[in-house]
């Protein structure tokens, strides 16, 4: 099959590619642009792990076709911490409450609640719960990640009330 | 697993679409993805060529006019789950989109690629079942068609729809603004699959009593159905205890099948719960949204 020229931003970088058509996005992210922060888990579109951020909203990355992403901008578990490689608020806030063990799921979590978070700076309990629903984890029982999300969102709202010019 | 090889075709307006789904021998509409990729994925398909209608401009409007709701097939489910138009005019539509898998797949899946997927749980096609739907295609050399859903549903997981025809919207007819409505299912967690729904329209008349009602369940057959016995159960009535209680016991005739899931009996036990639940939701709703306007 023909390979098809592709171009996008991934974290703010400009990216070129010649892409199989059936190559996923996911696999796009992982082997041809190299970045392998994306986890996959089931490739079926349950597991949530592939979660990333296209044209600023939450997609399963194997479950869209990296031709499909032509022109996106795209965000991935890689372009949260800033330059001096500080964390996101988001991903201090999951180590500073064990919010993960094995780590694979933990890209996915962090990209559906990135979005979570923008939408809705003061998410409840059952918000969160909702919002991760379809990001599976196998380790923590979900509860320290719940508990990392409405700690975030705290933070994240401290800092926009002290800063608002960076909201 | 990965899938297995096409080609990939993205026309730019409908008229190329069906041409190429006219001539190309094996060709699948990509919209969402939600279920195709995920089927190209465990090679549950192999089809030749994807024909994407995603870069098509224009096929993803949401718009009321002439009594009806009209979403364009490329329409985003969490687009329309969250629009203004659609809460207002079609408050069943936005109260059953939230429980259609998650907000990922919301995000990319299509309202169009819901429809044409015609999977037994899902909850679109169950809503526009309920509410006389119409589902708008263009097929080839431009021929454009009307399909009242209940003919659209032709089958199990199969919209009875023409190789090479393409499905560019689907108009929901408005209910009186003080119509009651609820849509309500049985799921093992939120975002699985449903066990059971039901989804019911309803108006009151002056006394009170049920003037208009439609009420349609799924989950348990190949497709959703309409329950014509039990809204003439429940026309004329107030939704008192006992026609409630008859209304649901049609359940028990009805197709199901059971898997690993859940049972035939198990399923049309949650239908009959389900359709009490809708129809009491739907009346309180219509009783309340009566006494305010």
């Amino acid at each position: 099959m023909t390979k098809r020229e592709i171009g996008f931003r991934v974290n703010g970088e400009t990216y070129t590619c010649a892409v199989e058509p059936r190559l996923t996005l996911a696999d796009c992210l992982r082997h041809v642009v190299g970045l392998t922060g994306t986890h996959l888990g089931c490739e079926s579109g349950v597991c949530g792990a592939c979660t990333v951020l296209v044209d600023g909203v939450s997609v399963r990355s194997c479950l869209m076709l990296a031709v499909q992403a032509d022109a996106a901008e795209i965000r991935t578990v890689e372009g949260l911490a800033d330059e001096s490689g500080a964390l996101h608020p988001l991903q201090a806030a999951f180590r500073r409450n064990h919010a993960l063990q094995c780590g694979y799921c933990t890209p996915g979590m962090l990209m559906t609640l990135l979005e979570l978070l923008g939408e809705n700076p003061a998410p409840t309990e059952a918000d969160v719960r909702e919002a991760i629903s379809g990001n599976l984890c196998r380790c923590t029982g979900y509860q320290n990640i719940v508990a990392a999300a409405l700690d975030a969102a705290a933070e994240l709202r401290e800092l926009r009330g002290a800063r608002p010019w960076e909201s | 697993m990965k899938p297995p090889p096409f080609d990939y075709h993205a026309p730019k307006s409908v008229e190329e679409a069906c041409a190429l789904l006219t001539t190309l021998e094996g060709a699948k509409v990509l919209a969402g993805g939600q279920s195709l990729v995920a089927m190209l994925n465990a090679r549950f398909l192999y089809p030749d060529h994807l024909v994407d209608i995603n870069r098509i401009p224009g096929l993803d409007g949401i718009a009321v006019g002439a009594g009806k709701l009209a979403i364009g097939a490329t329409a985003r489910q969490h687009r329309v789950e969250v629009d203004p138009l659609v809460a207002r005019n079609v408050p069943i539509l936005a109260q059953a989109l939230p429980m259609v898998g998650h907000r990922q797949t919301r995000n990319r899946g299509t309202i169009g690629g819901s429809l044409c997927h015609l999977d037994p749980a899902a909850e679109l096609p169950l809503v526009a079942l309920a509410s006389d739907a119409e589902v708008r295609t263009v097929g080839a050399g431009g021929a454009t068609r009307v399909i009242a859903i209940e003919r659209f549903i032709g089958g199990y997981m199969s919209p009875a729809i023409d190789a090479g025809e393409l499905v560019v919207g689907i108009d929901f007819p408005l209910w009186p603004a003080d119509h009651g409505y609820a849509f309500v299912e049985r799921a093992r967690r939120h975002g699985d699959f449903a066990l059971a729904a039901a989804a019911c329209l309803m108006t009151l008349g002056a006394d009170g009593r049920v003037a208009r009602v439609a009420l349609a369940v799924n989950g348990l057959g190949p497709v959703p159905v309409r329950l014509a016995g039990a809204e003439a159960d429940v026309l004329g009535s107030t939704a008192d205890r006992a026609t409630l209680e008859r209304a649901a016991e049609r359940c028990a005739a009805l197709e199901a099948f059971g898997d690993v899931h859940a049972s035939a009996a198990y399923r049309r036990s949650i239908a009959g719960a389900l359709v009490r639940r809708a129809l009491a939701t739907a009346y309180g709703r219509a009783r309340e949204r009566g006494d305010r306007g």
